[in-house]
């Protein structure tokens, strides 16, 4: 029913933010990719004019933070071209990247493109578990390259992402953005969506993991305030309430996929929804008229325990993908709150995950590295099941 | 309060690792750093906009001071400094 109102006439506001993931191809192999598992249909890229066009666009409304991303966004020989049309468009700039596929000809020519900030990505803080979750030799060419980008005056954010397997590490891995004076650090924990869903298995740390990751993290913080600030988010899955999960759908945030597919969030593409494509539509459409971005927007597609919930203002129903994965249905609450009747299944999970990592043979299923050849082969069983 | 800690002769610039511009879509001047921004209030942006790594902040105040002769800057700017130093926006040249 629509009533009279500010629920039901939203004023849509413009996008602050627009991720251009440039590419799914990688150098890297991490198993907690927040790339969709189907990164291997993804041949058909956008070219430099149709990225140049978007950009326009996006500025125009009035986005202001651009995020080159990807895959390894480094892999596409046209990022300096796409890094000086953004600045020139007055876009505050960030490379999201392993570093692999950077030297310091390429950070310098970068700077003077106008690029304003690299945000580095870590495995581990040591060699070994670093080259074996990325599937590279990369450890010591990333430390070569995060003291580059502070040579060059670049604000630096080492990114370093957290699960079961380096958890425990989590001293050594702040020591390590401190020696190479990070300007912020964050400890991102893994999300379970995409390519790391299929290993939730191996990654969900145990929740005497995360006690200590937590008071660690604290400890650094304390200790390096104005100095390097780290941000560190601990994993949805053992909270009781949902993240504002986009700060809300269609509401800051636009996702450019590779193929040209635009999205409230880089995870949204595996929702049974049709979302628009830049070769066919405008951002300005995309963004205010198309179903793909009208469909969460405001508070009338609620179902209970969220319609009638006054936290719904706060925090959204939390995330649309995580209720489908979960619930079978996007409009469900986020299983992460407890109002939900499917929260107890995900305790149940967790506690599942929990008693396995503690058992004797906690990795009996083996990691699924995310590569092109592992991505065809789950999509050709997916095939084979429907 | 604010006499103690800003030494009014420094030359602040704005800092490497941020960026001050207007945003029309916001209708105001803004920080941006990695992955954020800051909108600026009227003043912080009046303030933020004379802040050039040439002029000292007597200067200024005095400048300001001029603009605006109906309001008494000072304590604006000296306040502002302070937030501006504190969250990293600007440092004194050096």
């Amino acid at each position: 029913m629509a009533t009279a109102g500010s629920e039901t006439n939203l004023e849509i506001k413009p996008p602050l933010w627009l991720l251009a993931e440039l590419t799914y191809r990688c150098p890297l192999q991490c198993p907690y990719c927040s790339n969709p598992v189907e990164i291997a249909k993804y041949k058909d890229e956008l070219s430099t004019a149709d990225w140049v066009r978007v950009m326009q666009q996006a500025r125009k409304m009035g986005a202001a933070q651009l995020g080159f991303s990807g895959g390894e966004p480094l892999v596409r020989p046209d990022l300096e071209e796409l890094i000086q049309e953004a600045r020139n468009l007055g876009f505050y700039t960030n490379l999201i990247t392993s570093s692999v596929g950077m030297d310091e000809a390429r950070i310098k020519r970068f700077k003077e493109a106008g690029l304003d900030h690299i945000q580095i990505s870590f495995q581990a803080s040591n060699e070994e578990l670093n080259n074996y979750l990325g599937g590279s030799k990369s450890f010591q060419h990333k430390k070569d390259m995060a003291r580059i980008v502070k040579e060059y005056e670049y604000p630096m954010v080492l990114n370093i992402v957290i699960h079961r397997k380096n958890i425990d590490q989590i001293r050594d891995i702040l020591d390590m953005t401190v020696e190479l004076n990070a300007d912020y650090v964050e400890l991102a924990s893994t999300q379970y969506y995409g390519w790391s869903r299929i290993n939730v298995d191996q990654l969900l740390p145990t929740r005497e993991q995360l006690a200590n990751a937590e008071k660690v993290a604290l400890e650094y913080q304390q200790r390096l305030k104005g100095k390097s600030k780290i941000i560190y988010v601990v994993p949805d899955y053992f909270e009781t309430r949902p993240k504002a999960c986009m700060n809300g759908w269609g509401s800051i945030f636009l996702t450019i996929a590779p193929d040209g597919t635009a999205l409230p969030c880089h995870e949204a593409g595996q929702l049974p929804i049709e979302f628009p494509n830049v070769r066919d539509h405008g951002i300005d459409w995309i963004w205010n008229e198309s179903g793909g971005f009208n469909h969460f927007r405001g508070f009338d597609w609620m179902k209970e325990p969220c319609r009638s919930c006054p936290e719904k203002y706060k925090d959204f129903g939390g995330c649309r993908c995580q209720a489908f994965m979960m619930t079978g249905d996007a409009a469900n609450a986020d299983p992460v709150c407890d109002k939900s009747p499917y929260h107890q299944d995900l305790v149940d999970d967790v506690n599942r995950i929990e008693k396995m990592a503690k058992s004797e043979k906690p990795d009996e299923q083996p990691i699924i590295f995310r590569n092109m050849r592992n991505s065809k082969d789950i999509m050709k069983k997916e095939t084979a099941e429907a | 309060m604010n006499e103690t800690t800003i030494d009014r002769n420094a030359i602040p610039e704005v800092a490497p690792t941020f960026r001050f511009q207007w945003e029309e879509a916001q209708d105001c001047y803004v920080i941006l750093y990695p992955e954020g921004m800051v909108k600026l209030s009227n003043s912080a942006g009046e303030i933020m906009k004379r802040i050039d790594g040439q002029t000292s902040i007597n200067t200024l105040i005095s400048n300001l001071q001029e603009t605006f002769p109906e309001t008494s800057v000072e304590g604006d700017v000296l306040d502002f400094m302070e937030v501006a130093y504190g969250n990293g926006w600007i440092r004194n040249k050096s």
